[in-house]
């Protein structure tokens, strides 16, 4: 889950990292109430998750609270990059001296966490890794020993920070690894990290992507979810603890098995570039069990999808037998009634599968199309679609 | 012969009597598994019954080995508990740990991960359905009645993909096949099962499954290219996955440019794998290769 820059700031903060004064506003009434009690100059920064909102139009500079009530109503509704702008977070406008930046990150490749640091900050960290690699350190560092002062001492001295901030670093540097560890992130990122004219090293910008596995140890996170723009079907599907994506086409997907799902998704596109370019709708996992429930709770979720023309059922009965995932299916359709308004394509293969298919054939459902493989019934489905 | 997994392993199940623990030991034993123990302290000195047979509870990984020489672990123990659980099987040198387990922080994982480096025990998974040599033993949820022994070795992120291939497959039959896992973080990668293919003299052709996520198959072409003869086909999964979203695998995301189906795919055949654009084409190349 990636983290507004207003939330990831909170989070440093509660850990000790210096960060200027703030808050964040959904109105330009509540924008000009906390530049009032900064009473000073600020700025005022779209909250999006996105990159490039300086350039759109989202960032701006504010001397007092009724002009920064003025920037608030510029930017609030503005649409950056198809992400609306629904907060600003209003924060003490900075003079700075100089640009740093610091991360820790997941290293998948390597297995490891990594901290990168570089005295280079501000522009896009991609564009420096790649323009001045020796400008920027990487160090990985021990899941097990973590980042100690000594630690963070050798990343502050590999990326080379001036001896007159080193301390002040070394001592965020231990504090953002306190935000990475204790929070389960996956991500902690500084951009600009700075140094302001007084000498003082703060922390302007983060970004934060915390690791949604760890939720069962953090009640608090549950809150940062940005339940307000999420796609409705895919509230929808949470609250039923269906794994959904919402994708933009006309064959709602179902299957068992995340790669499954995956390759389902692609077979259909495949076969739907016959078919005038029709895509898959989404992506649905409803896992091994495929009980009857689950089913009907999966197609529910599908055929609210107005874009929704035709449904592909692709189903893989390895743990769970093809008979009761055919059950399944026939219960599920029952249950849904009348609901149940689009063509659906069944492919069922693997344990069970010649009585899965007794199943369904005697069902004899009017919408139901059994085809006995996978790329026939992606083909059937995307057609169909299409019709 | 086969890769990880034989007909003289002894395995152990941490977390045998729980719900998911239960249902998979039962079918380990009914496909041939010699299933040897469990591990719960709470429950250590009692044994649980599986149709007449009945497996002994012991409290710790290493009173299970020492009292029956078991070799390998599949782990179903729930997030909160798994590192913990591999940590003891690692610090009790167990030959092989399988984490089943679904959902494990990347924090633990990692941890566990770095706290394996230059220990005996490999790791498979997490987050996977473990591995089969068929005919010969089960370690983890893969179901056993899809497919038979036979000569193709697989390599797979996914689970459902791994049952969908060996069942397509199913009369030319399987080595191992090895579910590897779908999170960031895991401890038995596609290369190391690709060099022990490479190396097992059964295995004459590989079967390489990816997906979206990371660079491991990227990696693998590299490593294939240098060190692999035996022909390998491969299948990419995610083509049509949107970047930013994850694809119910934890791992499997495209983040910006990197991490997309495209390029794994690119990278796989440059480095000669024949890569099928569906599954079945996927099996029908692999047909190609060792008839049947």
């Amino acid at each position: 889950m990636d983290l507004f820059e207003y939330q990831a700031r909170d989070l440093l903060a509660a850990h000790g990292v210096p960060v200027l004064p703030g808050g964040v506003a959904e109105t330009p009434e509540q924008a000009e109430a906390i530049a009032r009690e900064i009473a000073a100059p600020v700025v005022v920064k779209a909250q999006v998750k996105t990159g490039g909102r300086g350039k759109a139009g989202g960032v701006k500079l504010a001397d007092d609270a009724e002009s920064a009530k003025a920037r608030a109503q510029d930017i609030l509704g503005l649409d950056i990059k198809g992400h609306i702008t629904h907060r600003v977070m209003v924060a003490q406008a900075s003079d700075i001296a100089e640009e740093y930046y610091f991360s820790y990150l997941l290293d998948r490749a390597n297995r490891t966490f990594l901290a990168m640091a570089s005295v280079e900050g501000g522009m896009e960290i991609e564009q420096l890794a790649v323009e001045r690699p020796e400008a920027l350190a990487r160090i990985p560092v021990d899941a097990t020993t973590g980042v100690d002062s000594a630690k963070a001492a050798e990343i502050v001295d590999a990326a080379g920070f001036p001896a007159e901030v080193r301390d002040q670093v070394i001592a965020i540097a231990v504090q953002l690894w306190d935000v990475f560890a204790k929070e389960d992130a996956t991500l902690v990122e500084v951009n600009p990290l700075a140094k302001a004219p007084d000498g003082t090293v703060l922390a302007l910008d983060a970004k934060v992507t915390l690791d949604e596995n760890a939720g069962f140890r953090h009640a608090d996170h549950a809150a940062l979810e940005d339940a307000a723009s999420a796609d409705p079907l895919e509230a929808a599907a949470k609250e039923k603890d269906l794994n959904y994506v919402k994708l933009e086409g006309e064959v709602g997907i179902i299957g068992n098995g995340a790669g499954l799902v995956m390759s389902t998704l692609d077979v259909v596109a495949y076969a739907g570039e016959e078919f005038g370019g029709v895509k898959p709708a989404n992506f649905l996992d409803i896992g091994g069990g495929a009980s009857a429930e689950v089913m009907a709770n999966g197609l529910h979720i599908i055929l609210s999808d107005p874009a929704v023309k035709s449904v592909f059922v692709n189903v893989f009965g390895g743990i769970t037998a093809c008979d009761a995932v055919a059950n399944g299916i026939v219960s599920a359709l029952q249950l849904l009634g009348d609901e149940a308004t689009k063509p659906l394509v069944v492919r069922l293969d693997g344990n069970n599968v010649e009585e899965g298919r007794r199943i369904l054939a005697e069902a004899n459902h009017p919408l139901v199309t059994v085809v006995d493989t996978m790329d026939g019934a992606a083909r059937r489905a995307a057609e169909l679609a299409a019709a | 012969m086969s890769i990880f997994l034989n007909e003289n392993s002894k395995v152990i199940v941490q977390g045998m009597t729980g719900s998911e623990g239960r249902k998979h030991t039962q079918r380990m034993l009914a496909s041939g598994t010699a299933i040897v123990g469990g591990v719960n302290p709470k429950k250590a000195g009692q044994s649980v019954d599986f149709d007449g047979t009945g497996v002994p509870v012991f409290g710790s990984v290493a009173e299970a080995m020492k009292e029956t020489g078991a070799d390998v672990s599949v782990i179903f123990v729930p997030p909160a508990g798994a590192k913990n659980a591999v940590i003891e099987a690692v610090d009790a040198q167990i030959g092989l740990a399988v984490v089943i387990t679904e959902g494990i922080p990347v924090h633990d994982s990692t941890h566990f991960w770095a706290h394996a480096q230059g220990g005996s025990t490999r790791i498979i998974g997490p987050n996977c359905p473990g591995l089969i040599s068929p005919g010969r033993s089960n370690a983890g949820i893969i179901p056993a009645t899809i497919t038979k022994q036979g000569k193709i070795g697989l390599v797979s992120k996914s689970g459902t993909l791994t049952y969908q291939m060996m069942y397509e497959l199913r009369d030319i039959g399987f080595s191992t096949a090895v579910g590897i896992g779908g999170d960031p973080v895991i401890g038995t990668t596609h290369i190391d099962c690709l060099q022990a293919f490479q190396e097992d003299p059964e295995t004459e052709a590989i079967v390489m499954i990816g997906e979206i996520g990371g660079d491991a198959e990227e990696r693998a072409a590299d490593f294939i290219k240098a060190n692999v003869t035996k022909p390998v086909v491969g299948y990419v999964a995610g083509f049509t996955a949107p970047e930013g979203k994850t694809m119910g695998h934890a791992g499997a995301i495209v983040s910006g440019s990197a991490g997309t189906a495209q390029a794994k795919q690119e990278a796989l055949e440059a480095a000669g794998v024949r890569v099928g654009k569906t599954p079945s084409e996927t099996a029908r190349l692999m047909r190609e290769i060792v008839g049947g």
